[in-house]
Parts: C-alpha cells; sequence; structure tokens
C-alpha cells in the first residue's frame, strides 16, 4: 500500500498540471466584479458634437452595448469588422466609449475605417473607464433596458462571441419586456 | 579646482542620479499632506495589482492604468479616505484580483487552508514513519543481545 503513495502523489500533480494548462488561457480573462451590478454613472460630451453630452440615465429602456476603443488600440482596429457586421444587423444600440484619446485622432480613424457607433462618447482622462473596471482595449459590455450589466467581453470582440453571447442576450431581452 | 576634480565630481553626480534613478523608476512626483499619507499611498500601491501586467503592483507598474490607478489612490487619500474604502474601491471596479493579499473568504478558503492542510498531512507521515523506525530499532538490540 505504502509504495502506491508516490504512484498517487505523481497523479495528483499530473491531474493538476492538466488543470493548470487547461484555464492557461483562461488565466487573464478576469471575470468582472460589475456583472449584474447598475452600469457606472457617466456623463460624457459626445464625440461629434462636444457641447452635447449623453448620461446612463438618457438611456435607459433599451438594451445597448458599450464598447471601449481608441484610436491607439491596435486590438480595436481588428475588431472594427466585427462591429460594423453587428451595427449593419441593427440588432442593438452601440455605444462608442473612446477613451484616453485625443477627439481629433477619434474623429480621424472613424472617418478612414468607418463609424459603426449610434453615439461615440468622449472619456478623455479614462475616469469612467476605471469606473468600468476596464484595464486593456477594447472591451465591451451588454447593458440590459434597466441599466444591468449582463454581460463583458474583454479583448477583441469575435463574430463568435456576437452569435453565442451578444445576439442571444439582446434576443432574450426584447421578448422579456 | 582642478580640471581633474571638476571630471571627479561631475562622474560622481553621475553615477548617484542613475542610482536614484533606478530606485525610483516610474514614480510621478506626488505631494502629500503628511507623512502618513506618503506612507499610506507607498504601502498601498505596494499592495495593489497593476492588472495590465499582472506581476507588477501598481508602484512598479509604468503601464498606463497604473498610473491613472496611482493618481485616483492619490486623489482619495487627500480627500480622506481610509485605505479599505481605497482597496474597496478597487475591488468593486477590478475584482479580488486586484489585491495581492486575497481577503480569507468561502471561495479562498483552501487557498489559504492548503500550507495548514499540507503541514499536518506532512506531520502525520513523519509521525508514522517515526514509530515504524523506532520499533524497528527496538527489535535488533534485544536480538543481538540474545545471540
Amino acid at each position: 500500500m505504502s509504495r502506491l503513495f508516490p504512484l498517487l502523489g505523481f497523479l495528483l500533480l499530473v491531474v493538476l498540471l492538466v488543470v493548470g494548462l487547461k484555464i492557461a488561457d483562461r488565466k487573464t480573462n478576469l471575470p468582472s466584479p460589475l456583472i449584474d451590478k447598475p452600469v457606472p454613472a457617466f456623463d460624457l460630451p459626445v464625440l461629434a458634437s462636444p457641447g452635447q453630452t449623453m448620461s446612463r440615465e438618457s438611456l435607459l429602456g433599451k438594451p445597448y452595448l458599450v464598447n471601449f476603443w481608441g484610436s491607439w488600440c491596435v486590438t480595436c482596429r481588428a475588431e472594427h469588422p466585427v462591429v460594423t457586421e453587428l451595427a449593419r444587423l441593427n440588432a442593438v444600440y452601440i455605444v462608442g466609449m473612446n477613451f484616453r484619446d485625443e477627439s481629433s485622432d477619434a474623429i480621424a480613424w472613424l472617418r478612414k475605417w468607418g463609424d459603426p457607433y449610434d453615439v461615440s462618447l468622449v472619456d478623455f482622462d479614462g475616469r469612467v473607464s476605471i469606473d468600468f473596471g476596464v484595464y486593456a482595449a477594447p472591451e465591451t459590455f451588454l447593458v440590459d433596458p434597466s441599466g444591468t450589466i449582463v454581460f463583458k467581453h474583454l479583448g477583441q470582440l469575435t463574430w463568435d462571441v456576437v452569435e453565442t453571447e451578444i445576439l442571444p442576450r439582446v434576443a432574450k431581452m426584447e421578448s422579456g419586456s | 579646482m582642478k580640471l581633474s576634480h571638476y571630471l571627479f565630481l561631475v562622474l560622481t553626480l553621475t553615477l548617484s542620479f542613475s542610482v536614484l534613478a533606478q530606485n525610483a523608476p516610474v514614480q510621478e512626483p506626488m505631494v502629500f499632506e503628511t507623512q502618513q499619507q506618503e506612507d499610506r499611498f507607498n504601502q498601498l500601491t505596494q499592495e495593489l495589482r497593476c492588472l495590465v501586467c499582472q506581476n507588477q503592483n501598481l508602484a512598479d507598474s509604468d503601464a498606463q492604468l497604473a498610473h491613472d490607478l496611482r493618481a485616483e489612490v492619490h486623489e482619495m487619500l487627500l480627500a480622506g479616505k481610509s485605505d479599505d474604502e481605497i482597496k474597496t474601491f478597487m475591488v468593486e471596479r477590478y475584482g479580488d484580483f486586484v489585491l495581492y493579499r486575497p481577503p480569507v473568504q468561502v471561495n479562498t478558503y483552501l487557498l489559504w487552508l492548503a500550507p495548514l492542510v499540507l503541514l499536518l498531512i506532512g506531520a502525520l507521515i513523519l509521525r508514522v514513519n517515526i514509530k515504524k523506525r523506532t520499533s524497528l530499532l527496538e527489535s535488533p538490540p534485544n536480538e543481538e543481545s540474545q545471540n
């Protein structure tokens, strides 16, 4: 029996290694503590007309997507076609959060690649992005009509995520309300 | 002073500056009202993780996010917030992961208690082994004395 102990120990280590390898690529994708919490308060200038502002209160009543991006962010450029494709479906209102960016750069970026956003807001100093717990770009949040965050995606949005995570949730909200 | 003296002075200063630069690599100058505030700032930024470069704390990291979060900690300190309030602010946004010292709660019991459990298992194995060996030691001398 006691001869089995080293073998058992070894098998335990093998199991730990396999588990470790399996979750290795998920280690950077941290669960957001904001899921099922109200959207952080914001009142930000609109990129296209800086005199005008938009707050979370004015977005109540419909599901919407908040997409944090910047013209400095390479991955945002990479996910841009997916956001554009999603916008074409007209399935959900998309708010672009242009953060830690110069507005002139942002406008030039949207002109160059196309503007998929229903509205773009300017979070120049990144304060709102901190309230959203954003630590990389892009990050995407799905908000339900009552103003609760129901889903967050970290990093590049893929069509797979849109189809399996975002669209079904939006459809559920619409049938539910 | 001779030229060589000037040269010596310049070289010494250059060296000392480079040493200073190593000690404080990324901190922007921050103004505090009291020494106590500054100590708390240093303590907090060492215990909070920079989420962009996950193996660095806020004090060490040069990432944009770390800059902003340091500024946030600084501002909250000056506003009279307690250490707990500042940590809660971070956890509400970034989750427990932002803390280098995880809190003792249901999902971290295993983490906190595992070392103790492993120590107990080790002690148990040691005890069993010692018992076995002492019983082995006790019998041979008897046999020898009989021979």
